[in-house]
């Protein structure tokens, strides 16, 4: 946690930005990644370096590297190269960037973070910034500039508000995208994307989780429910033959308060009588390779389709993550289908055919729960969380890279008394981010993520103080990991929880003792509502 | 800084057009450059599509702003979230005829130390329309010079176009729109702090140099009136490739007609490309359908996967301890 309050000042500076100026200054940005991890991935020039010195210790032939790299991502995305080349810089964008809101750092508005890319690709690719150079907004690729792409290109989460608000649909993700593909070319990524995406191809899980370890992580659980419920729920690994394989983020198994959404899980699978399995190959649904490069992202990405082929599952069902929806919604299907070795996704319990998964075969859990939910196959008592006031933290992913608005509202309408909306401006579509995806959840950049997390965190504020609300829920590991920190900073008071902690307190299981305590062991207050 | 350097330039540019006047070089101005002009303008823009057209689109991205499609029961947005080949056409025609995302802007501000308050921001998007619907429909009342007959809906057009002349005399309702919002899109630019900030030269330029057209236009109109049926004349001729040089004109018809060269000409090497560019844009012309229908990626290849049989030779030990099923024993 920064020492001093985090000041916000919106004005710009008096200095153009073309000029590259950027202080690696501590707080603001994630430590290299560590050639042990590079090496193991095969990615190019591992090496021991800092970004804050001022040796990077760059390969040497960098810049034809990196203007090779840009040629080649020109040919393959028609998003890169429209983008770089329509933008009328309207400034529609500028204060929509969360990291702009909370910092003040007009690199960080959307316009300028891309101009950054286009002011490179002008000078090179473009006749006019050959001939006019700086007066056609071109700029020489130096390692000065590289060190600001580095910069900036780590300080942008990749959540997409932007593109709501371009009349292009310019979206910032892309853009970063591509800037990291290059960064990657000359060996330079943090350590906090390199290093879960090398655990995530070694173990199968971006935390390592071995495939022992997960088990006794497993069974720790499985007591878990039985102390609080009195039911020995089933929860099999690898189990071949089962109807559905279900994949969520590792952080549900290991992290804080993640586990209470993983004990969820298990009831609400053992209370349906689910006939499903979990995977210690495929142990991981988040793809910290989406923050890396595509190539990874599919390599890290094959391993779900893999698995389910290889147990003979019917379908896929996923847990709750973020960008893992935004890789199993808009990419999977493309990186490693055709599917066709599964079927249509059918609920067991309801019978409803899952057709708008008809060819990814793969469903989100909040589908699956409200689709229960909507069919009366579940006894919810709400009062059980009744001493939580619930807002909803609409996560970036699974609302602009897939849709996701009313299924989560719809459970917790059903789990819980007590539910508020943020306002419209900060959600669904327009929601902000978390301030710490697309890999930037580390601690070494905490001041960044809390300026980031600024706006997210005000709009929680806001129903704290006007309802009382004490409980932000979200459908997103990193949002659980990153949204405690950040709400203690700036709204004090208020917890974080996933959907399925709700659902599991909520849930009237068949044969369950009397429960005395919710999923995080504190006492139920059942009889003591105050509203 | 690029305030001062487009305006110079405009002037510049102004000051050629005049010398190349005084000189007597009618042909160079009436003729030569306009075509030069058109022919630079058709093949750039032709090849900046075919060239982004030529770049495929690997993954299906369309920023979603609505409910998606799931369960029969809960509603989904077909605009903002289009499931259909239909929903994206009206999702882009609203987005191309209506500039719909500009109209959802909103500002934030910083209310006391840590408030932040949003509040709807429409101006921007009422500039932006104002500016482009008069472009559009002056662009349009020009077709009267260029077609023979001229069409009833371009005489309609003319004709609601001038619906308030008995109050303003001789100028167009699109004329005073056009002067006005780019006015405000220059001074935007110039005023507010962030604008400027992320303004360069080049933006600064179009827009003075439409002004250049828009003034030169509207000049023409109300005090340095042009024989129409003689620039008729040499539009026509020009159409059919058989140029001749206007007769009864004057200077400000030689400068409107050098600034519309010159726009025409710097269309396709500038951010005006955005006018094509939205129609091909891959977050708002997919559907939203992608976990129903695979997207191909024509460069996609095989890549490097850590296998399951490797997986579980690196863990064989770990995994036959704890008891777990094993494909090799």
């Amino acid at each position: 946690m920064p020492e001093e309050r985090i000041s916000i000042d919106l004005t710009p500076p008096t200095k153009s930005w073309m000029e590259p100026t950027v202080k690696f200054r501590k707080g603001t940005y994630c430590y290299s990644a560590v050639p042990k991890h590079q090496k193991y991935l095969d990615l190019p020039y591992p090496r021991e370096w800092n970004p804050a010195e001022e040796d990077w210790k760059l390969p040497e032939h960098w810049k034809e590297i990196i203007l090779k790299g840009m040629k080649d991502l020109l040919g393959q995305y028609r998003s890169f190269k429209l983008f770089l080349d329509i933008c009328v810089r309207c400034g529609a964008c500028a204060d929509k960037c969360h990291f702009f809101i909370g910092s003040g750092d007009p690199k960080n508005m959307p316009v300028l973070r891309a101009e950054l890319l286009r002011s490179v690709y002008r000078r090179y690719f473009t006749s006019s910034g050959k001939i006019l150079g700086r007066l056609a907004g071109a700029r020489e690729l130096t390692e000065e500039v590289l060190k600001e792409w580095f910069y900036y290109f780590f300080q942008c989460t990749e959540c997409r508000r932007c593109s709501v608000f371009c009349p292009y649909g310019i979206d910032t993700c892309e853009i970063t995208m591509m800037g990291r593909e290059l960064l990657n070319l000359v060996g330079c990524n943090i350590n906090w994307v390199v290093e879960p995406a090398s655990n995530c191809y070694r173990t199968g899980n971006h935390l390592g989780v071995p495939p022992h370890a997960f088990k006794s992580t497993l069974e720790f659980a499985v007591e878990e429910v039985k102390e609080i419920t009195g039911i020995k729920v089933e929860a099999t690994i690898n189990r071949k033959g089962a109807e559905v394989l279900f994949i969520s983020p590792s952080a549900d198994y290991f992290g804080n308060p993640h586990w209470f959404t993983f004990l969820g899980y298990l009831m609400l699978f053992h209370e349906i009588g689910l006939d499903y399995t979990w995977s210690a190959y495929a142990s991981e649904g988040g793809n910290f390779g989406l923050f890396h490069s595509s190539e990874l992202a599919k390599r890290l990405n094959a391993k779900i389709y893999a698995e389910a082929k290889r147990l003979g599952v019917k379908w896929i069902l996923g847990g709750e993550c973020g960008h893992m929806w935004r890789v199993l919604h808009q990419y999977m299907d493309t990186y490693n289908g055709p599917a066709d070795f599964l079927e249509e996704p059918v609920s067991p319990i309801t019978g409803t055919h899952f057709d708008n998964a008809k060819s990814t075969k793969m469903v989100h859990i909040c589908e699956f729960t409200a689709d229960l939910i909507k069919n009366n196959k579940l006894k919810l008592d709400p009062s059980r969380n009744d001493k939580w006031k619930v807002t909803y933290h609409d996560s970036c992913n699974p609302s602009r890279g897939m849709g996701l608005f009313e299924e989560p509202r719809y459970i917790l309408h059903h789990a819980g008394n007590y539910f508020y909306d943020m306002p419209e401006n900060t959600i669904k579509e327009r929601t902000f981010c978390c301030g710490s995806g697309a890999g930037l959840g580390a601690d070494e950049n905490m001041e960044i993520r809390l300026r980031g997390g600024f706006p997210r965190a005000n709009a929680v504020k806001y129903v704290h103080e006007k309802f009382g609300v004490n409980l932000l829920t979200c459908v997103c590991a990193i949002d659980k990991a990153t949204l405690p920190p950040l709400l203690e900073y700036w709204v004090p008071g208020v917890e974080v929880a996933g959907i399925h902690e709700l659902v599991g307190n909520a849930l009237v299981m068949s044969g369950e003792k009397e429960r005395t305590t919710d999923l995080r062991g504190e006492p139920l207050t059942k009889f003591q509502v105050i509203s | 800084m690029g305030v001062s350097y487009s305006l110079l330039t405009v002037i510049v540019l102004l000051f050629i057009s005049i010398g190349v006047w005084g000189i007597g070089w009618y042909s160079l101005l009436g003729v030569a450059i306009p075509y030069m002009a058109m022919l630079f303008f058709v093949t750039g823009f032709i090849y900046r599509v075919l060239k982004w057209a030529n770049s495929p689109v690997p993954f299906h991205i369309p920023t979603v702003c609505g409910q998606q499609k799931s369960l029969p029961w809960i509603k989904s947005n077909l605009i903002d979230s289009p499931y259909t080949t239909k929903g994206v056409v009206t999702r882009l025609a609203l987005e191309i005829l209506f500039f719909r995302s500009l109209l959802k802007n909103e500002k934030v501000e910083l209310r006391e130390a840590y408030k932040l308050l949003y509040k709807p921001n429409t101006y921007l998007w009422l500039g932006a329309m104002a500016f482009h619907w008069s472009l559009l429909i002056i662009l349009f009342r020009h077709l009267r010079f260029f077609l023979e007959p001229v069409p009833r809906v371009v005489i309609s057009i003319q004709w609601l176009d001038s619906i308030f002349q008995g109050l303003i005399p001789a100028l167009y309702v699109t004329d005073i729109l056009i002067l006005i919002s780019l006015a405000f899109l220059f001074f935007r630019r110039v005023i507010s702090s962030q604008i400027r900030y992320i303004s360069l030269p080049s933006d600064y330029f179009v827009i003075l140099l439409i002004a250049g057209i828009a003034i030169s236009g509207v000049l023409m109109r109300l005090f340095f009136m042009a024989d129409l049926v003689q620039v008729k004349t040499w539009a026509m001729g020009m159409l059919r490739f058989h140029p001749t040089l206007p007769q009864g004109v004057g200077l400000v018809f030689y400068i409107h007609l050098f600034f519309v060269s010159l726009l025409f000409a710097y269309f396709p090497i500038s951010k005006l490309m955005h006018m094509p560019g939205i129609f091909l844009s891959p977050t708002r012309n997919l559907t939203n359908a992608s976990r129903n229908h695979r997207h191909i990626n024509p460069w996609d290849a095989p890549v490097k996967v850590h296998t399951y049989e490797e997986w579980e030779d690196e863990f064989r030990d770990a995994i036959k301890e704890v008891g777990l099923p094993l494909d090799k024993e």
